[in-house]
Protein backbone atom coordinates (compact mmCIF):
# COMPACT_ATOMS: atom_id res chain seq x y z
CA UNK A 1 0.00 0.00 0.00
CA UNK A 2 2.85 2.37 0.81
CA UNK A 3 4.30 1.85 -2.68
CA UNK A 4 0.97 2.75 -4.21
CA UNK A 5 0.75 5.88 -2.11
CA UNK A 6 4.22 6.94 -3.22
CA UNK A 7 3.30 6.49 -6.89
CA UNK A 8 0.08 8.39 -6.47
CA UNK A 9 2.02 11.20 -4.83
CA UNK A 10 4.26 11.56 -7.89
CA UNK A 11 3.11 14.40 -10.17
CA UNK A 12 0.50 13.23 -12.63
CA UNK A 13 1.62 13.35 -16.27
CA UNK A 14 -0.24 15.89 -18.38
CA UNK A 15 -2.75 15.00 -21.08
CA UNK A 16 -3.06 16.64 -24.51
CA UNK A 17 -1.90 20.26 -24.59
CA UNK A 18 -4.78 21.08 -26.89
CA UNK A 19 -7.44 18.48 -26.06
CA UNK A 20 -9.72 19.36 -28.99
CA UNK A 21 -7.29 19.49 -31.89
CA UNK A 22 -4.74 16.98 -30.62
CA UNK A 23 -7.50 14.41 -30.18
CA UNK A 24 -8.88 15.25 -33.62
CA UNK A 25 -5.46 14.82 -35.25
CA UNK A 26 -4.90 11.53 -33.47
CA UNK A 27 -8.37 10.29 -34.41
CA UNK A 28 -7.80 11.08 -38.10
CA UNK A 29 -4.59 9.02 -37.96
CA UNK A 30 -6.45 6.10 -36.37
CA UNK A 31 -9.35 6.45 -38.84
CA UNK A 32 -7.02 6.55 -41.84
CA UNK A 33 -5.13 3.55 -40.48
CA UNK A 34 -8.39 1.60 -40.04
CA UNK A 35 -9.61 2.64 -43.51
CA UNK A 36 -6.30 1.64 -45.11
CA UNK A 37 -5.17 -1.52 -43.30
CA UNK A 38 -1.43 -2.04 -43.10
CA UNK A 39 -0.43 1.54 -43.90
CA UNK A 40 1.59 3.55 -41.40
CA UNK A 41 0.01 6.77 -40.21
CA UNK A 42 2.27 9.36 -38.62
CA UNK A 43 1.09 10.68 -35.30
CA UNK A 44 2.59 13.45 -33.19
CA UNK A 45 2.40 12.52 -29.53
CA UNK A 46 5.79 14.02 -28.60
CA UNK A 47 4.39 16.24 -25.87
CA UNK A 48 2.91 13.38 -23.90
CA UNK A 49 5.03 11.91 -21.13
CA UNK A 50 2.90 9.02 -19.89
CA UNK A 51 4.16 6.72 -17.12
CA UNK A 52 5.97 3.60 -18.36
CA UNK A 53 5.13 1.02 -19.64
CA UNK A 54 2.46 3.15 -21.39
CA UNK A 55 4.02 4.54 -24.58
CA UNK A 56 3.41 7.98 -26.08
CA UNK A 57 1.39 6.76 -29.04
CA UNK A 58 -0.64 4.39 -26.85
CA UNK A 59 -1.36 7.27 -24.46
CA UNK A 60 -2.49 9.45 -27.38
CA UNK A 61 -4.86 6.71 -28.58
CA UNK A 62 -6.19 6.32 -25.03
CA UNK A 63 -6.82 10.05 -24.64
CA UNK A 64 -8.52 10.12 -28.05
CA UNK A 65 -10.87 7.15 -27.71
CA UNK A 66 -11.34 6.23 -24.05
CA UNK A 67 -13.94 7.67 -21.68
CA UNK A 68 -16.47 6.57 -19.08
CA UNK A 69 -18.35 4.56 -21.73
CA UNK A 70 -15.41 2.30 -22.56
CA UNK A 71 -14.31 -0.46 -20.18
CA UNK A 72 -10.56 -0.97 -20.59
CA UNK A 73 -8.57 -4.16 -20.11
CA UNK A 74 -4.84 -3.86 -19.36
CA UNK A 75 -2.23 -6.58 -19.67
CA UNK A 76 -0.14 -7.51 -16.64
CA UNK A 77 2.72 -4.95 -16.88
CA UNK A 78 0.18 -2.12 -17.28
CA UNK A 79 -2.26 -3.50 -14.72
CA UNK A 80 0.45 -3.69 -12.06
CA UNK A 81 1.45 -0.07 -12.61
CA UNK A 82 -0.58 2.24 -10.40
CA UNK A 83 0.82 5.26 -12.24
CA UNK A 84 -0.65 3.98 -15.52
CA UNK A 85 -4.04 3.28 -13.98
CA UNK A 86 -4.08 6.68 -12.30
CA UNK A 87 -3.12 8.37 -15.58
CA UNK A 88 -5.88 6.61 -17.52
CA UNK A 89 -8.52 7.09 -14.81
CA UNK A 90 -7.75 10.77 -14.31
CA UNK A 91 -7.57 11.80 -17.95
CA UNK A 92 -10.26 9.56 -19.46
CA UNK A 93 -12.43 8.37 -16.58
CA UNK A 94 -12.48 4.89 -18.09
CA UNK A 95 -13.43 1.90 -15.93
CA UNK A 96 -10.63 -0.67 -15.78
CA UNK A 97 -11.90 -4.24 -15.97
CA UNK A 98 -10.21 -7.54 -15.20
CA UNK A 99 -12.09 -9.76 -17.65
CA UNK A 100 -10.93 -9.30 -21.27
CA UNK A 101 -14.39 -10.20 -22.55
CA UNK A 102 -15.89 -7.13 -20.82
CA UNK A 103 -13.52 -4.66 -22.49
CA UNK A 104 -14.24 -2.22 -25.31
CA UNK A 105 -10.51 -1.62 -25.67
CA UNK A 106 -7.53 -3.67 -24.54
CA UNK A 107 -4.04 -2.22 -24.09
CA UNK A 108 -1.21 -4.72 -24.48
CA UNK A 109 2.29 -3.53 -23.58
CA UNK A 110 4.00 -6.93 -23.72
CA UNK A 111 2.53 -8.52 -26.87
CA UNK A 112 4.92 -11.51 -26.85
CA UNK A 113 3.24 -12.94 -23.77
CA UNK A 114 -0.27 -11.71 -24.61
CA UNK A 115 -3.38 -13.81 -24.06
CA UNK A 116 -5.05 -15.37 -27.14
CA UNK A 117 -7.10 -12.97 -29.27
CA UNK A 118 -10.09 -15.28 -28.84
CA UNK A 119 -10.24 -14.31 -25.14
CA UNK A 120 -11.54 -10.86 -26.03
CA UNK A 121 -15.12 -9.96 -26.83
CA UNK A 122 -15.82 -11.05 -30.41
CA UNK A 123 -19.16 -9.28 -30.74
CA UNK A 124 -22.36 -11.09 -31.67
CA UNK A 125 -23.85 -11.86 -35.06
CA UNK A 126 -26.52 -9.20 -34.45
CA UNK A 127 -24.13 -6.66 -32.93
CA UNK A 128 -20.65 -7.33 -34.33
CA UNK A 129 -19.69 -3.77 -33.30
CA UNK A 130 -19.62 -4.76 -29.63
CA UNK A 131 -16.26 -6.49 -29.92
CA UNK A 132 -12.98 -5.44 -28.30
CA UNK A 133 -10.41 -3.32 -30.10
CA UNK A 134 -6.96 -4.56 -29.11
CA UNK A 135 -4.09 -2.05 -29.08
CA UNK A 136 -0.58 -3.48 -29.21
CA UNK A 137 1.97 -0.94 -27.98
CA UNK A 138 5.71 -0.57 -28.54
CA UNK A 139 5.52 -1.93 -32.09
CA UNK A 140 8.33 -1.61 -34.62
CA UNK A 141 7.26 -1.59 -38.27
CA UNK A 142 10.77 -1.97 -39.69
CA UNK A 143 10.80 -5.71 -39.19
CA UNK A 144 10.58 -8.03 -42.17
CA UNK A 145 7.09 -8.05 -43.74
CA UNK A 146 5.51 -11.24 -42.52
CA UNK A 147 2.09 -11.07 -44.15
CA UNK A 148 0.22 -9.69 -47.14
CA UNK A 149 -3.14 -7.98 -46.72
CA UNK A 150 -5.97 -7.63 -49.19
CA UNK A 151 -9.61 -6.61 -48.86
CA UNK A 152 -11.55 -3.41 -48.13
CA UNK A 153 -9.34 -0.33 -47.91
CA UNK A 154 -6.52 -1.91 -49.93
CA UNK A 155 -6.18 -1.24 -53.65
CA UNK A 156 -4.37 -4.47 -54.57
CA UNK A 157 -2.32 -5.93 -51.76
CA UNK A 158 -0.05 -4.48 -49.08
CA UNK A 159 2.79 -6.18 -47.20
CA UNK A 160 2.92 -5.64 -43.50
CA UNK A 161 5.29 -6.53 -40.73
CA UNK A 162 5.27 -5.54 -37.10
CA UNK A 163 6.89 -6.72 -33.92
CA UNK A 164 7.23 -7.82 -31.24
CA UNK A 165 4.34 -10.26 -31.58
CA UNK A 166 3.85 -13.82 -30.31
CA UNK A 167 4.84 -16.63 -32.72
CA UNK A 168 1.28 -17.83 -33.32
CA UNK A 169 -0.05 -14.31 -33.70
CA UNK A 170 -0.82 -14.31 -37.43
CA UNK A 171 -2.59 -17.68 -37.21
CA UNK A 172 -4.77 -16.19 -34.48
CA UNK A 173 -5.49 -13.11 -36.59
CA UNK A 174 -6.36 -15.24 -39.63
CA UNK A 175 -8.79 -17.27 -37.49
CA UNK A 176 -10.19 -14.02 -36.07
CA UNK A 177 -10.75 -12.42 -39.48
CA UNK A 178 -12.33 -15.59 -40.83
CA UNK A 179 -15.32 -15.10 -38.51
CA UNK A 180 -16.17 -11.73 -40.14
CA UNK A 181 -18.36 -9.81 -39.35
CA UNK A 182 -17.58 -10.93 -35.80
CA UNK A 183 -14.07 -10.56 -34.44
CA UNK A 184 -11.71 -8.04 -32.89
CA UNK A 185 -9.93 -5.14 -34.56
CA UNK A 186 -6.22 -4.51 -33.99
CA UNK A 187 -4.26 -1.28 -33.66
CA UNK A 188 -0.46 -1.37 -33.78
CA UNK A 189 1.04 1.58 -31.88
CA UNK A 190 4.66 2.31 -32.82
CA UNK A 191 7.17 5.00 -31.89
CA UNK A 192 5.72 7.88 -33.88
CA UNK A 193 3.24 6.08 -36.10
CA UNK A 194 0.41 3.61 -35.92
CA UNK A 195 -1.22 1.02 -38.14
CA UNK A 196 -4.46 -0.92 -37.90
CA UNK A 197 -5.90 -4.22 -38.97
CA UNK A 198 -9.70 -4.47 -39.01
CA UNK A 199 -11.48 -7.81 -39.09
CA UNK A 200 -12.46 -7.28 -42.74
CA UNK A 201 -8.90 -7.77 -44.05
CA UNK A 202 -7.83 -11.04 -45.69
CA UNK A 203 -4.36 -12.13 -44.58
CA UNK A 204 -1.86 -14.20 -46.50
CA UNK A 205 1.22 -15.41 -44.64
CA UNK A 206 4.50 -15.15 -46.53
CA UNK A 207 5.97 -18.45 -47.70
CA UNK A 208 8.55 -19.72 -45.26
CA UNK B 1 -24.51 38.63 -35.18
CA UNK B 2 -24.03 37.19 -38.65
CA UNK B 3 -20.30 37.68 -38.54
CA UNK B 4 -19.24 34.06 -38.31
CA UNK B 5 -15.63 34.63 -37.27
CA UNK B 6 -16.72 36.85 -34.43
CA UNK B 7 -19.05 34.24 -33.04
CA UNK B 8 -16.35 31.62 -33.39
CA UNK B 9 -13.84 33.67 -31.44
CA UNK B 10 -16.32 34.42 -28.69
CA UNK B 11 -15.93 30.77 -27.89
CA UNK B 12 -19.63 30.13 -27.53
CA UNK B 13 -19.31 26.61 -28.92
CA UNK B 14 -16.72 23.93 -28.72
CA UNK B 15 -14.88 23.51 -32.05
CA UNK B 16 -17.42 22.13 -34.56
CA UNK B 17 -20.30 22.48 -32.07
CA UNK B 18 -20.24 19.00 -30.49
CA UNK B 19 -18.68 18.44 -27.08
CA UNK B 20 -15.63 16.19 -26.87
CA UNK B 21 -17.38 13.23 -25.27
CA UNK B 22 -19.95 13.16 -28.08
CA UNK B 23 -17.16 13.34 -30.64
CA UNK B 24 -15.36 10.40 -29.00
CA UNK B 25 -18.56 8.34 -29.05
CA UNK B 26 -19.13 9.14 -32.75
CA UNK B 27 -15.47 8.50 -33.55
CA UNK B 28 -15.63 5.04 -31.98
CA UNK B 29 -18.75 4.28 -34.04
CA UNK B 30 -16.98 5.45 -37.21
CA UNK B 31 -14.05 3.10 -36.51
CA UNK B 32 -16.43 0.16 -36.06
CA UNK B 33 -18.26 1.15 -39.23
CA UNK B 34 -15.01 1.14 -41.20
CA UNK B 35 -14.00 -2.23 -39.74
CA UNK B 36 -17.36 -3.79 -40.74
CA UNK B 37 -18.09 -2.24 -44.17
CA UNK B 38 -21.81 -1.74 -44.75
CA UNK B 39 -22.89 -2.65 -41.19
CA UNK B 40 -25.01 0.01 -39.47
CA UNK B 41 -23.41 0.89 -36.14
CA UNK B 42 -25.88 2.24 -33.56
CA UNK B 43 -24.73 5.50 -31.97
CA UNK B 44 -26.13 7.95 -29.42
CA UNK B 45 -27.22 10.60 -31.92
CA UNK B 46 -27.56 14.03 -30.34
CA UNK B 47 -30.19 16.65 -30.87
CA UNK B 48 -28.73 19.17 -33.29
CA UNK B 49 -29.72 22.80 -33.83
CA UNK B 50 -31.58 21.86 -37.01
CA UNK B 51 -34.57 19.66 -37.66
CA UNK B 52 -34.32 15.97 -38.47
CA UNK B 53 -34.18 15.55 -42.21
CA UNK B 54 -31.77 18.43 -42.63
CA UNK B 55 -28.72 16.25 -42.30
CA UNK B 56 -28.28 15.87 -38.55
CA UNK B 57 -26.49 12.54 -39.05
CA UNK B 58 -24.10 13.85 -41.67
CA UNK B 59 -23.47 16.96 -39.58
CA UNK B 60 -22.53 14.89 -36.53
CA UNK B 61 -20.15 12.71 -38.54
CA UNK B 62 -18.57 15.77 -40.17
CA UNK B 63 -18.23 17.52 -36.79
CA UNK B 64 -16.48 14.46 -35.34
CA UNK B 65 -13.88 14.15 -38.10
CA UNK B 66 -13.36 17.82 -38.99
CA UNK B 67 -10.03 19.49 -38.13
CA UNK B 68 -9.07 23.14 -38.30
CA UNK B 69 -6.96 22.56 -41.45
CA UNK B 70 -9.77 20.87 -43.36
CA UNK B 71 -11.50 22.43 -46.31
CA UNK B 72 -15.20 21.66 -46.38
CA UNK B 73 -17.57 21.38 -49.33
CA UNK B 74 -21.31 21.05 -48.75
CA UNK B 75 -23.62 19.87 -51.47
CA UNK B 76 -27.36 19.41 -51.63
CA UNK B 77 -28.65 17.44 -54.64
CA UNK B 78 -25.38 18.22 -56.41
CA UNK B 79 -25.62 21.93 -55.85
CA UNK B 80 -23.51 24.08 -53.55
CA UNK B 81 -25.98 26.95 -53.33
CA UNK B 82 -29.32 25.45 -52.37
CA UNK B 83 -30.87 25.99 -48.95
CA UNK B 84 -29.60 22.90 -47.17
CA UNK B 85 -26.03 23.29 -48.42
CA UNK B 86 -25.92 27.00 -47.63
CA UNK B 87 -27.21 26.63 -44.09
CA UNK B 88 -25.01 23.65 -43.19
CA UNK B 89 -21.95 25.35 -44.68
CA UNK B 90 -22.79 28.40 -42.59
CA UNK B 91 -23.16 26.18 -39.52
CA UNK B 92 -19.59 24.91 -39.81
CA UNK B 93 -18.21 28.32 -40.75
CA UNK B 94 -19.75 29.61 -37.55
CA UNK B 95 -18.91 26.81 -35.16
CA UNK B 96 -15.58 25.54 -36.54
CA UNK B 97 -14.25 28.49 -38.56
CA UNK B 98 -12.95 26.09 -41.23
CA UNK B 99 -12.25 27.01 -44.83
CA UNK B 100 -15.12 26.13 -47.18
CA UNK B 101 -15.16 25.72 -50.92
CA UNK B 102 -17.40 25.00 -53.90
CA UNK B 103 -14.63 23.19 -55.76
CA UNK B 104 -14.65 19.42 -55.49
CA UNK B 105 -10.89 19.10 -56.00
CA UNK B 106 -10.08 21.63 -53.27
CA UNK B 107 -12.15 20.00 -50.51
CA UNK B 108 -10.73 17.52 -48.00
CA UNK B 109 -14.14 16.75 -46.50
CA UNK B 110 -17.30 16.75 -48.63
CA UNK B 111 -20.69 16.46 -46.96
CA UNK B 112 -23.39 15.57 -49.42
CA UNK B 113 -27.11 15.22 -49.58
CA UNK B 114 -28.02 12.68 -52.23
CA UNK B 115 -25.33 13.16 -54.90
CA UNK B 116 -21.71 12.19 -55.47
CA UNK B 117 -19.66 14.79 -57.38
CA UNK B 118 -19.04 14.04 -61.07
CA UNK B 119 -15.31 14.57 -60.60
CA UNK B 120 -13.51 11.43 -59.39
CA UNK B 121 -12.66 11.70 -55.70
CA UNK B 122 -9.10 11.22 -54.47
CA UNK B 123 -7.58 9.10 -51.69
CA UNK B 124 -7.06 12.12 -49.44
CA UNK B 125 -10.73 13.09 -49.52
CA UNK B 126 -13.59 11.95 -47.29
CA UNK B 127 -17.21 12.03 -48.39
CA UNK B 128 -19.95 12.17 -45.73
CA UNK B 129 -23.51 11.23 -46.72
CA UNK B 130 -26.68 12.43 -45.04
CA UNK B 131 -28.97 9.44 -44.68
CA UNK B 132 -32.71 9.57 -43.87
CA UNK B 133 -33.48 5.82 -43.55
CA UNK B 134 -30.32 3.73 -43.24
CA UNK B 135 -32.02 0.34 -43.18
CA UNK B 136 -32.49 -0.97 -46.75
CA UNK B 137 -34.93 -3.63 -45.50
CA UNK B 138 -37.09 -1.23 -43.46
CA UNK B 139 -39.91 -0.87 -45.99
CA UNK B 140 -40.01 -4.64 -46.40
CA UNK B 141 -39.79 -5.51 -42.69
CA UNK B 142 -40.68 -2.79 -40.18
CA UNK B 143 -39.36 -4.58 -37.06
CA UNK B 144 -35.79 -3.69 -36.10
CA UNK B 145 -35.34 -7.03 -34.29
CA UNK B 146 -36.17 -8.84 -37.53
CA UNK B 147 -34.03 -6.75 -39.89
CA UNK B 148 -31.12 -7.10 -37.48
CA UNK B 149 -31.51 -10.87 -37.58
CA UNK B 150 -31.76 -10.79 -41.37
CA UNK B 151 -28.45 -8.92 -41.56
CA UNK B 152 -26.89 -11.33 -39.07
CA UNK B 153 -27.98 -14.35 -41.11
CA UNK B 154 -27.24 -12.63 -44.43
CA UNK B 155 -30.85 -13.32 -45.35
CA UNK B 156 -31.48 -10.91 -48.20
CA UNK B 157 -33.99 -12.90 -50.22
CA UNK B 158 -36.71 -10.36 -49.47
CA UNK B 159 -34.77 -7.61 -51.19
CA UNK B 160 -34.45 -9.70 -54.34
CA UNK B 161 -38.19 -10.40 -54.20
CA UNK B 162 -38.78 -6.65 -54.11
CA UNK B 163 -36.59 -6.10 -57.17
CA UNK B 164 -38.29 -9.05 -58.89
CA UNK B 165 -41.71 -7.51 -58.21
CA UNK B 166 -40.42 -4.34 -59.86
CA UNK B 167 -39.68 -6.35 -62.98
CA UNK B 168 -43.01 -8.19 -62.83
CA UNK B 169 -44.95 -4.92 -62.60
CA UNK B 170 -42.88 -2.60 -64.77
CA UNK B 171 -40.78 -4.83 -66.98
CA UNK B 172 -37.58 -3.44 -65.50
CA UNK B 173 -36.14 -2.63 -62.06
CA UNK B 174 -38.00 0.59 -61.31
CA UNK B 175 -35.92 1.57 -58.26
CA UNK B 176 -34.10 4.72 -59.33
CA UNK B 177 -32.66 6.06 -56.09
CA UNK B 178 -31.55 4.50 -52.77
CA UNK B 179 -30.76 1.49 -54.93
CA UNK B 180 -29.60 -1.33 -52.62
CA UNK B 181 -25.99 -2.47 -52.83
CA UNK B 182 -24.02 -5.35 -51.35
CA UNK B 183 -20.80 -4.24 -49.70
CA UNK B 184 -17.74 -6.49 -49.68
CA UNK B 185 -19.97 -9.51 -50.52
CA UNK B 186 -21.60 -9.35 -47.10
CA UNK B 187 -23.93 -6.56 -45.99
CA UNK B 188 -26.77 -5.14 -48.05
CA UNK B 189 -26.66 -1.38 -47.61
CA UNK B 190 -28.69 1.66 -48.57
CA UNK B 191 -26.38 4.15 -50.31
CA UNK B 192 -28.74 6.96 -49.11
CA UNK B 193 -31.21 8.42 -51.63
CA UNK B 194 -28.56 9.13 -54.26
CA UNK B 195 -29.79 8.43 -57.80
CA UNK B 196 -28.68 4.98 -58.91
CA UNK B 197 -26.63 6.87 -61.51
CA UNK B 198 -24.08 7.35 -58.70
CA UNK B 199 -23.94 3.70 -57.61
CA UNK B 200 -21.01 2.78 -59.90
CA UNK B 201 -18.98 5.58 -58.27
CA UNK B 202 -19.33 3.95 -54.84
CA UNK B 203 -17.63 0.79 -56.08
CA UNK B 204 -13.83 0.87 -55.58
CA UNK B 205 -13.95 4.59 -54.73
CA UNK B 206 -10.55 5.99 -53.72
CA UNK B 207 -12.07 8.17 -50.99
CA UNK B 208 -13.41 7.01 -47.65
CA UNK B 209 -17.23 7.08 -47.48
CA UNK B 210 -19.02 7.75 -44.20
CA UNK B 211 -22.81 7.64 -43.81
CA UNK B 212 -24.65 9.28 -40.93
CA UNK B 213 -28.35 8.94 -40.05
CA UNK B 214 -29.24 11.26 -37.16
CA UNK B 215 -32.90 10.45 -36.49
CA UNK B 216 -32.35 6.70 -36.95
CA UNK B 217 -29.09 6.85 -34.94
CA UNK B 218 -26.89 4.83 -37.25
CA UNK B 219 -23.42 5.33 -38.74
CA UNK B 220 -21.95 3.17 -41.47
CA UNK B 221 -18.98 3.35 -43.77
CA UNK B 222 -17.30 2.02 -46.88
CA UNK B 223 -13.49 2.02 -46.80
CA UNK B 224 -11.60 3.04 -49.96
CA UNK B 225 -11.26 0.43 -52.71
CA UNK B 226 -14.10 -1.73 -51.45
CA UNK B 227 -16.23 -3.87 -53.70
CA UNK B 228 -19.77 -2.51 -53.80
CA UNK B 229 -22.22 -4.32 -56.05
CA UNK B 230 -25.65 -3.02 -56.98
CA UNK B 231 -28.15 -5.87 -56.59
CA UNK B 232 -29.53 -7.22 -59.85
CA UNK B 233 -30.36 -10.39 -61.77
CA UNK B 234 -28.38 -12.16 -64.48
CA UNK B 235 -31.09 -11.47 -67.06
CA UNK B 236 -31.86 -7.99 -65.70
CA UNK B 237 -28.43 -6.51 -65.03
CA UNK B 238 -28.05 -3.25 -63.12
CA UNK B 239 -28.23 -0.18 -65.36
CA UNK B 240 -27.89 3.52 -64.70
CA UNK B 241 -30.10 6.27 -66.08
CA UNK B 242 -29.17 7.53 -69.55
CA UNK B 243 -29.92 11.02 -70.83
CA UNK B 244 -30.53 11.55 -74.53
CA UNK B 245 -29.37 15.17 -74.43
CA UNK B 246 -26.21 16.75 -73.06
CA UNK B 247 -26.27 19.45 -70.37
CA UNK B 248 -27.94 22.58 -71.77
CA UNK B 249 -25.35 24.92 -70.31
CA UNK B 250 -22.00 23.13 -70.57
CA UNK B 251 -22.72 20.33 -73.05
CA UNK B 252 -21.47 17.60 -70.70
CA UNK B 253 -22.51 14.05 -71.51
CA UNK B 254 -22.68 11.05 -69.19
CA UNK B 255 -23.49 13.22 -66.19
CA UNK B 256 -26.62 13.37 -64.06
CA UNK B 257 -29.01 16.09 -65.25
CA UNK B 258 -31.70 18.13 -63.48
CA UNK B 259 -34.73 19.52 -65.27
CA UNK B 260 -35.15 23.28 -64.99
CA UNK B 261 -38.50 24.85 -65.92
CA UNK B 262 -37.85 28.13 -67.72
CA UNK B 263 -41.33 29.60 -68.27
CA UNK B 264 -45.02 28.74 -68.17
CA UNK B 265 -45.10 27.83 -71.88
CA UNK B 266 -43.39 24.48 -71.57
CA UNK B 267 -39.87 25.81 -71.88
CA UNK B 268 -37.37 23.64 -70.11
CA UNK B 269 -33.73 22.83 -70.01
CA UNK B 270 -31.65 19.98 -68.64
CA UNK B 271 -28.54 21.01 -66.76
CA UNK B 272 -25.83 19.28 -64.71
CA UNK B 273 -27.00 18.48 -61.21
CA UNK B 274 -23.39 18.98 -60.05
CA UNK B 275 -23.26 22.79 -60.23
CA UNK B 276 -19.51 23.04 -59.57
CA UNK B 277 -18.74 20.61 -62.39
CA UNK B 278 -20.97 22.58 -64.78
CA UNK B 279 -19.39 25.91 -63.89
CA UNK B 280 -15.89 24.58 -64.26
CA UNK B 281 -16.70 23.25 -67.73
CA UNK B 282 -18.23 26.56 -68.78
CA UNK B 283 -15.17 28.41 -67.45
CA UNK B 284 -13.08 26.12 -69.66
CA UNK B 285 -15.10 27.24 -72.67
CA UNK B 286 -17.49 24.29 -73.06
CA UNK B 287 -20.89 25.49 -74.23
CA UNK B 288 -24.11 23.55 -74.38
CA UNK B 289 -26.93 23.94 -76.93
CA UNK B 290 -28.90 26.33 -74.69
CA UNK B 291 -26.00 28.39 -73.37
CA UNK B 292 -26.94 31.32 -75.62
CA UNK B 293 -30.60 31.29 -74.51
CA UNK B 294 -31.47 34.42 -72.48
CA UNK B 295 -33.20 32.34 -69.82
CA UNK B 296 -30.19 30.07 -69.56
CA UNK B 297 -27.94 33.08 -69.34
CA UNK B 298 -29.92 34.36 -66.40
CA UNK B 299 -29.77 30.99 -64.70
CA UNK B 300 -26.05 30.56 -65.27
CA UNK B 301 -25.23 34.12 -64.28
CA UNK B 302 -27.02 33.79 -60.94
CA UNK B 303 -24.93 30.74 -60.15
CA UNK B 304 -21.67 32.39 -61.16
CA UNK B 305 -22.54 35.42 -59.07
CA UNK B 306 -23.16 33.33 -56.00
CA UNK B 307 -19.91 31.45 -56.55
CA UNK B 308 -18.04 34.72 -56.63
CA UNK B 309 -19.67 35.76 -53.40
Amino acid sequence: MSAAQQTAAAPLAAGFQDPVHDAQGCFRAIMNAMARPGTRQEISAGNLKPPAPLTQVAAAIALTLFDYDTPIWLDKPLMTSDAVKTFLRFHTGCPIVTEPVDAAFALVSAPVSMIPLASFNQGSAEYPDRSTTVILTGQDFSSHPAVTFSGPGIKDTVSFGSGPIPPVFWDQVIANNRQFPRGIDLVFAGQDALAALPRSTRILKAEV
Amino acid sequence: MNDTAQIFEQGEYNFAYLDEQTKRMIRRAILKGIAIPGYQVPFASREMPMPYGWGTGGVQVTAAILGKDDCLKMIDQGSDDTTNAVSLRGFFEKTAGVRTTFETSEASVIQTRHRIPEKTLREDQIIVFQVPIPEPLRFLEPRETETRKMHALEDYGLMHVKLYEDIAKNGHIATTYAYPVKVNDRYVMDPSPTPKFDNPKIDQMAALQLYGAGREKRIYAIPPYTKVKSLDFEDYPFEVQKFDKPCGLCGAENVYLDEVILDDKGGRMFVCSDSDYCEERRADGHLGPMAADPAAHQFGATQAEETAR
